[in-house]
């Protein structure tokens, strides 16, 4: 059998608004996830028990189920109770393209805090006892000193789990929506044709992933630069 | 000559053992196992249900041990291509267009196809009534191709899922206004379960033959057309002698085979 150009050629439009929907999901669960990250990321290294269980709580349980699990819940779970279905949020929790965020935002979240809280950790003494020594406030030390400079050594980290997210909107497809791997799946079911369908969406992901890289690396050469190895 | 002649001998040696081994093979059937009351799970796991029982009357009615398998509705023909199984047995519809890669035995059963929608909804026309509202459908089902072929060019947004169960949740939840599926399919997996109170078959009946077929047959790889004979032979014999109607009778009160 050889390769069937012409179906995927033919459905080309519709894997380009898959391409758009996969975008969609990305990056506005990768904006919500990393707004929600950083206040999560600075309780994980609070010495205060108050603040920090909690947020240890919340990345061990969504760090420890799977995505496609958690979907489920958001999804289909939700939907089971009356409450829910009569509340004020069902017009959002009734919407797939909504529930698919919710759950992304979610499970990035906790992701990134744990990044973020390492990068923290992180961070040199010297660094701190010089803020301490200009005699900077907490609130500006966080400010101006630990959160820059720990976002920065997050970056390497964080790229790998951009991309790790990109694949994981994969699942979206699972909820109805048409993303590029919902688009393979419609192509290869009405079509018969399983390689020529998953291999185009496979070749959608890796030009992706390779613009992903592209921009992390460009983006840790601008802000990264002073933790570069020294050219000879 | 002579090597022609001890190849032939060395290839019939080698087919006979072969031939033999084909024998005691179990025929491996592919069953989506999520389309009650065809086929469907028992609370301890077993797969159960009309296409179940059917295949197993015809197993028996052919002599061969059968082996089920079970694979999600759309995987069902890329894993029969791929020799995953033999046949597949799961109220697949016999269409021109899965005729393009598959063949069918005689149909089995027929069922026509309805749409489920909210009780005492006003249906007259569906593709005027339908207008702007969601249909959910089974991918790759024939409901599919017809909801994509006449539904979505009439405005109606045609939603596809995996499998009918995860329809008949989201119809429940109201995510969805309609779902188009079989009338069968529809009465025992849903209206007649708790989840479906409230729901009803509504509209016309749909029997389009360009896209339902004659009805449900077993499919087979391309070619392998004395495998589908013999479970046509199988059909007939199990309708004359009544096993079928004992089968029948378990899951229907109505004549399922239609005419």
């Amino acid at each position: 059998m050889i390769f069937d150009y012409n179906v995927i050629w033919e459905n080309l439009p519709l894997y380009l608004g898959g391409v758009l929907v996969t975008l969609k999901l990305l990056l506005i669960a990768l904006a919500l996830g990393l707004a929600m990250a950083i206040p999560l990321g600075l309780m994980r290294v609070s010495k205060s028990q108050l603040l920090n269980f909690p947020a240890w709580l919340y990345t061990y349980v969504i760090r420890g189920t799977p995505m496609l699990v958690q979907l489920f819940l958001i999804y289909y779970g939700l939907a089971q109770f009356e409450a829910v279905r009569e509340g004020l949020l069902w017009p959002y929790l009734s919407d797939a393209t909504f529930c698919a965020i919710l759950a992304f935002a979610i499970n990035t979240s906790a992701y990134s805090a744990e990044i973020l809280a390492g990068s923290l950790r992180a961070t040199p003494h010297g660094e701190i006892e010089a803020a301490k020594a200009m005699g900077m406030s907490r609130a500006k030390l966080y400010r101006r000193i630990l959160l820059p400079s720990a976002l920065r050594r997050a970056l390497p980290q964080y790229s790998n789990e951009v991309i790790m997210m990109l694949h994981t909107t994969s699942l979206a497809s699972i909820v109805t929506l048409i993303d590029i791997t919902g688009a393979a799946r419609t192509v290869s079911s009405q079509h018969y044709l399983p390689f020529e369908a998953f291999i185009t969406a496979g070749a959608f992901y890796l030009v992706l992933t390779f613009i992903l890289v592209r921009l992390f690396k460009s983006a840790e050469r601008r802000w990264l630069v002073y933790l570069a190895p020294r050219k000879a | 000559m002579k090597t022609l002649a001890l190849l032939g001998a060395l290839a019939l040696s080698m087919l006979s053992p072969l031939a033999v081994a084909e024998e005691a093979k179990p025929l491996r059937i592919g069953i989506e196992a999520a389309y009650p009351p065809f086929a469907y799970k028992t609370p301890e796991g077993n797969i159960t249900g009309f296409d179940y029982d059917i295949g197993n009357a015809l197993c028996e009615e052919m002599q061969v041990k059968c082996q089920w398998i079970e694979q999600e509705f759309d995987g069902l023909i890329p894993a029969l291509k791929v020799r995953k199984f033999d046949a597949v047995l799961s109220s697949m519809n016999i269409t021109e267009e899965r005729l393009k890669s598959v063949d069918f035995s005689k149909k089995y059963y027929n069922s026509p196809a309805r749409l489920a929608m909210k009780a005492g909804t006003a249906l007259n026309d569906p593709l005027v009534d339908l207008k702007g509202k969601k249909v959910g459908v089974q991918r790759a089902s024939i409901y599919d191709r017809y909801a994509s072929d006449v539904f979505a060019p009439a405005g109606i947004e045609v939603v596809r899922y995996s499998s009918q169960n995860e329809i008949f949740l989201d119809l429940a939840a109201g995510r969805l206004d309609a779902t188009l599926a079989d009338a069968v399919n529809i009465d025992d997996g849903f209206l007649k379960t708790d989840a479906g109170k409230g729901y009803a078959l509504v509209g016309p009946t749909f029997s389009e033959a360009e896209y339902f077929g004659e009805g449900a047959g077993i499919a087979v790889r391309k070619g392998d057309t004395a495998l589908a004979d013999k479970f046509t032979a199988a059909i007939a014999a199990i309708r004359a002698n009544g096993k079928y109607k004992e089968v029948q009778d378990k899951y229907f009160d109505f004549d399922i085979y239609g005419d």
